[in-house]
């Protein structure tokens, strides 16, 4: 009948890659509704409520729910879809998603599509493999279509003037689900969040230390951009693990990528080289990143970096 | 504790890959194979537990056409003790072989081999899917714990931090459960010669997949295969001053 969307949330905000998902899911016509399930979420239901053009919103709020666990959100999420006969249901291909989705298509005996980067039609769809290496198109024979959206291949919905109404719905635990949270380290920042940043100032290897990535910082921070990274500086421990871009981290795809002592790895590009303008600086100018770079400049990032953060 | 370990063989993640010029997928003929970077992980992963005399036993499985031994031999070589492969003619990078079937077909071996533990990799390098382990966690019943940079197991259960966007997250799973590897669990060991010499007399089971009471019919049709949109490289600027006037009044960025 409809499409269900299940929203991504810290129980206190609606998380903005959840408006996105809604964008994706308005391209096939049909009535959306919304599933927020944590706890004490009724503020963040309020939110998915006035998104334009939803047609309802189902809040569950529950103890169990609140570490967002893969397997209690699963029973949720089963809870409401046998209830209704959803044609798709969609969250967004954020660890959150990538985490929950596959579980309920198992359940549901349908072949999940991964990172969907475009609609093509009501049941084809477009999607990165390889690395973004190659676009793949598939046609999904199934009747409940389970997908996960690239949250940078569409736009964000309208999140005001919408009036939908929100259901609460208890959850109905059956089940022993065998895992429990014990913590979380959430890295804060107050720079913006890198997905959906409009600027992304990004370092590499060649910083060197964990003190030297200040100068990315200072970077960043004068361009009002979020911080990313590549595998090799997180791996060297210069910033944490939630900075790293590409197959295996986040994909951005800001208006501005600076790329600094990046080589510009298959790995890497897969998670920025939708960005709109892209600028690297390396000292070397047969790197691989100067291929796919608007502008280039070829020198030293010790150098290069202090001039540029202080002629801004 | 028995540990059963997932592993697919790819092209190597060093390799620029070819679109068949039919668009109907990719080049997979004289192009080096290896084992999925993150399988090796979850093999080396596996490998330490029975180092620590946590682990009795490494079984690592594949489904995949005959070739794919290669990829059990290699893990037999960094330590695993035994290897199943479950060939199949179809292809099993984008193609007939979906991470549904093969969770479905690894439900029906685990439910044979009753491990405690599945260590496995978050996501394959080919078809990018990152589904297989949750979607087995879902149909045996056991807990997940996926994206994992650390992993302590202790009496019946397992701790494990996680990689997601916000951060870290550490959970606590009861065995049996499903757990799939992220980059930074470990760096996986080189095979030395006598263990790829000792690897080849290791037991290798040898089943179709066709034998697997399973509906092979593929849920995805792969329509086609191209190029992704080509970015053309720009230009080379010559300072720090060229390159602010450039952003500020040619991308109009800043
Ligand atoms: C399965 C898998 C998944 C992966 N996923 C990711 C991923 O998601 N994201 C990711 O980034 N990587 C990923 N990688 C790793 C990737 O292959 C590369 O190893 C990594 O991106 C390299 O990081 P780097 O460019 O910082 O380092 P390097 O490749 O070492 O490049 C450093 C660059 O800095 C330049 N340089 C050195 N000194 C200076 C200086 N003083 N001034 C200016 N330039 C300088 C050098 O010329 C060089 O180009 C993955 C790898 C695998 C196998
Ligand atoms: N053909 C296969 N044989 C064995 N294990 C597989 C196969 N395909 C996927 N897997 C496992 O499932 C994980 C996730 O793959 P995917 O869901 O395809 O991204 C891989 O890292 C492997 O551990």
């Amino acid at each position: 009948m409809s499409i269900l969307v299940i929203a991504e949330h810290d129980n206190e905000e609606l998380k903005p890659s959840t408006l996105n998902v809604v964008t994706a899911a308005k391209e096939f016509g049909e009535a959306i509704d919304i599933l927020v399930m944590g706890e004490n979420c009724q503020k963040v239901s309020k939110q998915a409520a006035s998104i334009q053009n939803i047609n309802k919103v189902y809040c569950m709020s529950d103890a169990q729910l609140k570490n967002h666990l893969a397997e209690p959100l699963t029973a949720g999420t089963m809870q409401i879809v046998k209830g209704d006969s959803y044609k798709y249901i969609m969250s967004p291909a954020s660890t959150f998603g990538k985490n929950l989705l596959p579980r309920i298509s198992a359940l549901l005996d349908v072949q999940q599509i991964s990172d969907v980067t475009e609609v093509v039609s009501a049941s084809s769809f477009k999607r990165p493999v390889y690395g973004g290496q190659a676009i793949a198109t598939v046609e999904s024979n199934d009747d409940v279509k389970v997908i996960t959206v690239r949250v940078t291949a569409f736009d964000a919905a309208e999140a005001e003037g919408g009036q939908a109404q929100v259901t609460e719905v208890a959850f109905n635990p059956t089940e022993d689900f065998g895992s429990t949270f014990v913590r979380l380290e959430v890295a804060q920042s107050e720079r913006p969040e890198l997905t959906g940043a409009a600027r992304v100032v990004s370092g590499g290897r060649a910083l060197g230390s964990k003190e030297n990535f200040k100068m990315i910082e200072d970077l960043a921070d004068k361009l009002g951009a979020a911080i990313g990274a590549s595998r090799a500086a997180v791996d060297a421990g210069y910033v944490p693990n939630d900075y790293q871009v590409g197959q295996t981290g986040k994909v951005v795809a800001p208006e501005l990528y600076i790329a600094v002592g990046i080589s510009g790895a298959i790995q890497h590009l897969a998670g920025m080289k939708d960005s709109k303008t892209i600028v690297a600086i390396n000292k070397d100018e047969d790197a691989p990143i100067f291929q796919i770079a608007d502008y280039g400049l070829v020198g030293d990032l010790f150098d290069i970096l202090p001039e540029l953060t202080e002629k801004l | 504790m028995k540990i059963f370990v997932p592993i697919k063989r790819v092209i190597d993640y060093n390799v620029k890959v070819r679109i068949k010029p039919d668009n109907s997928g990719i080049e997979q003929t004289n192009v080096k194979m290896s084992i999925n970077p993150f399988d090796e992980i979850a093999v080396e992963e596996a490998v330490r537990l029975k180092e620590s005399g946590k682990a009795t036993e490494i079984v690592v499985v594949t489904i995949g056409p005959e070739k794919a031994q290669e990829v059990l031999r290699t893990a037999m070589a960094m330590g695993a003790d035994r290897g199943i492969l479950v060939t199949t003619e179809e292809a099993i990078d984008l193609g007939a072989i979906e991470p549904l079937m093969i969770a479905k077909c690894l439900k029906s071996l685990i439910e044979q081999e009753k491990p405690d533990l599945v260590i496995m990799g978050k996501q394959a390098i080919d078809d990018d899917s990152n589904q297989t382990g949750q979607m087995l966690s879902a149909l045996l019943g056991w807990p997940q714990a996926t994206f994992a940079s650390e992993i302590v197991t202790e009496g019946d259960s397992t701790t494990v931090t996680r990689e997601i966007d916000g951060g870290l997250e550490t959970l606590k799973v009861k065995m049996p459960a499903i757990l799939t590897t992220d980059l930074r669990l470990n760096e996986p060991r080189y095979a030395s010669l006598p263990n790829i010499m000792k690897a080849k007399k290791k037991p290798l089971d040898v089943k179709a997949l066709d034998d697997f009471d399973l509906n092979t019919t593929p849920r995805l049709k792969l329509i086609s295969v191209d190029e992704p949109p080509k970015r053309e490289a720009g230009e080379k600027v010559e300072n720090v001053d060229a390159l602010i006037d450039k952003l500020k009044n040619e991308a109009k960025v800043i």
